[in-house]
């Protein structure tokens, strides 16, 4: 079992937090450019480019395996499988194919409209809205690598947790009067375009454009993300962060809940500043709401809902999401030390 | 050829118009192209996950921006 076990975290040390590259990194720093290991400058660079190199592997590799058993789910196939589950059990159904379908925010309208003119529950369409961007395979693996499995998995526990009660909370009160009309008008006559599922080699080089076209997107705001984080990491005093993000103020998960929900970002952006802020200190149910917030809700999405949902329901899937993401946080800073 | 690119005008869908009009092109032949970006029209053809290419009314492909070298695989 010992053997098994010291196999696991090698691969571990060695694949997911890339120990080595740590190594790597410091020693150029230290022998070839020559830079004095206690200083800001020498915290916040090894930060920086230990961070951006892992990031874009991890990224690379994660992405085309989690795009290859993707392309099987295709959101028309998930409706079909949706139709044969009733209840509570659709929405966990619709929780789970939340985390293996490709999402993009510019599809959750066809998706919107494509469940709800099936006939599915407008519960079990939100649960699956909700997982859908909050657990995707690539993001978990990248939180595994940084704050190891224990929080990684419990990321996902929650995040389904949030998804089926959410979708349970609409269906329960009754909220598919609040959907705009035009999306109701011709439910359960809608045509079901064939099903076609892909060949090995088409999977294969979808899964090659989605790296190419993820990547194309997130760059950016992966520099950005880990520039802040390099910063906060090497420069800002650890008093100040603890005392606006620190577990001794009660406001803390707050602020980063409220500080996450507008927020336009990428998980990948946003992990390195997450990274840095525990360094400092800050509480993990903290850092877990700030991410959450940032992944699950955005302005652009809840502009482009709003073409499909009336303010009523809206309203409430906002704030269903925003009390369990910090109802989530302050669990997480109270138990979070079974964690690491 | 009747060819009807479906998806709400974002940057994917923009690039697959232009890669079936350059694969239309290499292909010499002769079609019409259209954007239908109606959320109600996307979905009434059993699409949900955009950009997604209609050619003669029938559904081809979804959720994917195929090059124009594949293009001209599928239209030819």
């Amino acid at each position: 079992m010992q053997i098994i076990k010291d196999i696991f975290i090698w691969l571990n040390d060695a694949l997911l937090k890339m120990t080595w590259l740590q190594d790597l990194v410091n020693s150029l720093l230290l022998k070839v450019f020559k830079i004095d290991e206690a200083g800001y400058l020498f915290k916040g660079l090894s930060f920086f480019l230990y961070d951006v190199v892992k990031i874009f592997i991890l990224l690379t590799v994660l992405i085309y395996i989690s795009s290859y058993i993707q392309s099987k789910f295709t959101p028309e196939r998930t409706k079909q499988i949706l139709s044969k589950f009733k209840g509570i059990s659709g929405n966990i159904i619709g929780a789970l194919l939340g985390t293996v379908t490709p999402f993009c925010s510019c599809s959750s309208i066809p998706i919107f409209i494509g469940f709800t003119k099936a006939g599915l529950p407008v519960g079990v369409t939100f649960s699956f809205l909700i997982s859908s961007p909050l657990v995707d395979l690539a993001s978990v693996i990248l939180l595994a690598s940084i704050f190891g499995w224990p929080v990684a998995l419990a990321y996902v526990v929650v995040g389904l947790i949030i998804a089926v009660a959410g979708g349970t909370i609409i269906d329960k009160l009754h909220m598919e009067k609040y959907i705009e009309e035009f999306v109701l008008q011709g439910i359960n006559e809608a045509v079901d375009g064939e099903i076609v599922i892909p060949s090995k080699k088409e999977r294969r080089e979808y899964s090659w454009d989605q790296v190419k076209t993820v990547i194309k997107k997130v760059w950016i705001y992966i520099l950005i993300g880990v520039g802040i984080g390099a910063i906060i990491h090497g420069y800002i005093p650890q008093t100040i962060i603890e005392a606006v993000l620190g577990e001794n103020n009660p406001f803390s998960v707050l602020i980063a809940t409220a500080v996450g929900v507008p927020m336009y970002a990428d998980i990948f952006g946003t992990l390195p500043i997450a990274e840095a802020l525990v360094l400092k200190g800050v509480g993990i149910g903290t850092v877990l709401s700030f991410m959450m917030a940032v992944t699950a809700l955005s302005l652009p999405s809840i502009i482009l809902l709003r073409k499909v949902v009336k303010p009523k329901l809206l309203g409430l899937f906002v704030f269903i999401v925003t009390v369990g993401i910090i109802i989530t946080g302050y669990l997480f800073n109270l138990f979070g030390y079974i964690f690491i | 050829m009747n060819i009807k690119v479906l998806g709400s005008g974002c940057k994917n869908c923009i690039r697959l118009e232009k890669n079936v009009l350059d694969a239309i092109n290499s292909l010499g032949k002769v079609a019409t192209v259209e954007h239908v970006t109606d959320y109600s029209d996307i979905v009434s053809y059993g699409v949900m996950s955009t950009p997604a290419l209609v050619v003669d009314g029938k559904v081809l492909f979804s959720g994917r921006v195929p090059s124009p070298k594949q293009l001209m695989e599928l239209l030819g």
